[in-house]
């Protein structure tokens, strides 16, 4: 008999697990499980058969960029921490995801925890760190008992401690809780946070290389990225640069959702089309939709359209058009979508996790907020899609931190693509979509209508007349957009969005 | 631990653990994805189930485990079971009471019940 095995999917058949590659096969909470595949035979070579500057070449040899979104090079990242002497230098891995509908790093903690400790404990190596912090989200309670049971275990296995391996390397790791503020995922913010104070950006330089945690030499990286660090230090950096594109090497986790068939966490080599992410492993748009765009990089990401889907994804291609790779959120976006409606989706929720601390990010994004209203409200004119525009850059280019700095990239975006969206909104007062409620009203087609009543009984507000058998007709003095009509009115479809 | 020696022992020991019972016999493996999303979608009373079930049927050779996230959120709780010699069979949306009819048929009888595996609904 042929079962089909799951590799052979369509969802499977792309994919290539490196980041992820134990997430779903051991047991993670089995430091034996972990054991058994080649777990912590990397961190056992770097200690006993290279030197630090060694570790650090095979990374810049990798080519591997931060995964947390930036796209920094690790290894070159490292190098700086390296270089600056200091009586104490530390490690942080910021496991703070916050973008909305991303998931790829609590996967990676929750299956594969061992990973994160080998890694942290390399980088400190070869970086002169004795100690390190875990920063993560306490509303990922299943991560931060893996990842404590990691810890544990990897103390009594004396693989954290005191001279490891007896190679005379100290490393000591400790887990901080994230109270949820978005800003916190940002790199000075989430140090600020550990120190034990409010969750505030601070100004770099200093960069954390020189001055981080506690004002001692840090290095910062995210969880996806610490995943990838074990098997390049363990097969050498040529398999992982020997995949992807010539400036993006190996894979990126992606956490795919919205209006697709199959939504999961994606794996893909670096390079890979973002159509066959969509039609082949994603299975495509459901109920007979459209593909209209895809959001990647959450709130400080941008849109890429139709047109644009034949982009070979890596870090340079997306932010050449506008776009980021980001964190690796991934949310689908059929036809039934108004694009002026997801700008201000994402907007709200950065007001809502800005800091305050800056004036551009705390006032600038409101009055974006305010006037993005305005135009969904139907009261929008021209001169607000140019304000906003110009507001958009002033806050991209004035804010302090990451969050600020990017939190205009979804108007942005969707301004660039689907800028005619806009123009519908203001000056036809017509939402294309028919997703802004006040640029809508509900129609009956009189030619359609047989009269069934079945709109009059389910309309909440008794908007609706008609005599049986005669086409029915919608005060739209009494109508509240709920659309109850137009889903009961399923027979003959007669309820029409206009 | 201190050596690459022992970190070597500790890792074939357990490998070989993986594969085989302490009496010699080889391992039938059950992985259920027990990550978060795993779990909101019912997982844990998968695991259960196998483990119960495995129990009651006294297939001594049968190990369950909990594992990360296998991926496919729609499709979730996911099981896998690698009976040694033959290819990983992927079973989509378990139940307990699906648990306990795969430890029946497949683990026990030897017959894959194909309409709860991943081929069967998806391409």
């Amino acid at each position: 008999m042929a079962v089909k095995p799951l590799a052979d999917t369509e969802f499977y058949k792309k994919q290539t697990r490196l980041a992820l590659r134990n997430c779903g096969v051991i047991d993670p909470e089995s430091i034996e499980e972990y054991f058994a595949v080649d777990g912590y035979q990397a961190l056992a070579k770097a200690l006993t058969q290279l030197t630090p500057e060694q570790v650090i070449q095979i990374m810049k040899d990798s080519g591997l960029r931060g995964r947390g979104g930036g796209g920094f090079p690790t290894g070159l990242k490292w190098s700086f921490t390296a270089a600056n002497a200091a009586d104490q230098k530390y490690v942080v891995c910021n496991a703070d995801e916050g973008d909305p509908g991303a998931f790829m790093d609590r996967s990676v903690l929750e299956g594969d925890p061992h990973a994160i400790v080998e890694a942290m404990a390399i980088c400190g190596y070869c970086t002169g760190a004795t100690a390190g912090y875990i920063y993560v989200r306490a509303e990922y309670p299943i991560a931060v008992k893996r990842l404590e049971i990691a810890i544990d275990a990897a103390k009594k296995h004396q693989l954290l401690g005191k001279n490891i391996f007896g190679s005379g390397f100290d490393f000591e790791l400790y887990i901080r809780l994230g109270a949820g503020a978005f800003v916190c995922g940002e790199e000075t913010a989430l140090m600020t946070s550990i120190e034990g104070n409010r969750g505030e950006p601070r100004p770099r330089p200093p960069y954390p290389a020189v001055k981080g945690l506690f004002g001692k030499p840090t290095t910062e990286n995210n969880v996806e990225t610490f995943a990838n660090v074990p098997q390049i230090i363990l097969h050498g950096a040529e398999p992982f640069a020997a995949m992807g594109t010539e400036k993006s090497k190996g894979s990126k986790v992606f956490a795919l959702g919205g209006n697709i068939n199959n939504t999961g966490l994606v794996e893909i080599p670096m390079g890979t089309r973002l159509r066959e992410i969509i039609e082949e492993i994603g299975g495509g748009i459901p109920n007979g939709r459209k593909f209209k765009a895809v959001q990647t990089g959450g709130p400080s990401g941008g849109c890429i359209p139709t047109e644009h889907l034949d982009i070979e994804i890596d870090y340079d291609n997306l932010s050449a058009i506008g776009c980021m790779i980001g964190s690796g959120g991934m949310i689908v976006m059929d036809d039934s979508k108004c694009m002026v409606d997801i700008a201000r989706f994402f907007l709200d929720f950065t007001v809502d996790e800005s800091c305050g601390k800056c004036s551009p990010c705390r006032i600038g994004t409101k009055r974006m907020l305010e006037i993005l209203d305005k135009i969904i409200a139907g009261n929008g004119t021209l001169e607000d899609v140019d304000k906003l525009e110009e507001l958009a850059y002033h806050v991209k280019e004035n804010s302090l931190c990451g969050l600020g700095q990017t939190a205009p990239n979804p108007v942005l975006a969707t301004l660039r693509f689907f800028r005619h969206e806009y123009i519908a909104h203001v000056t036809e007062h017509k939402c294309p979509a028919g997703v802004c409620k006040a640029l809508l009203s509900y129609n009956i087609d009189p030619e359609k209508c047989i009269g069934c009543t079945l709109c009059a009984r389910v309309c909440p507000t008794g908007a609706i007349n008609g005599t049986v058998k005669q086409p029915h007709v919608i005060d739209h003095d009494k109508c509240i957009k709920c659309g109850a009509c137009e889903t009961a009115c399923k027979k003959v479809h007669a309820v029409y969005k206009a | 631990m201190t050596t690459l020696a022992e970190l070597n022992a500790a890792r074939d020991a357990a490998a070989a653990k993986m594969k085989q019972t302490d009496d010699g016999q080889p391992i039938t493996r059950v992985v259920v994805g027990l990550a978060t999303c795993g779990i909101a979608a019912g997982a844990k009373p998968v695991l259960e189930a196998f483990e119960q079930a495995a129990q009651a049927a006294g297939l001594s050779s049968v190990r369950v485990y909990q594992t990360g996230c296998i991926g496919m959120c729609q499709f979730e709780p996911i099981a896998e079971i690698t009976v040694p010699g033959q290819e990983k069979v992927t079973y989509v949306n378990m139940t307990a009471g699906r648990a306990k009819e795969v430890v029946e048929k497949h683990l026990a009888g030897g017959q894959v019940i194909e309409e709860y595996t991943v081929g069967a609904v998806t391409k």
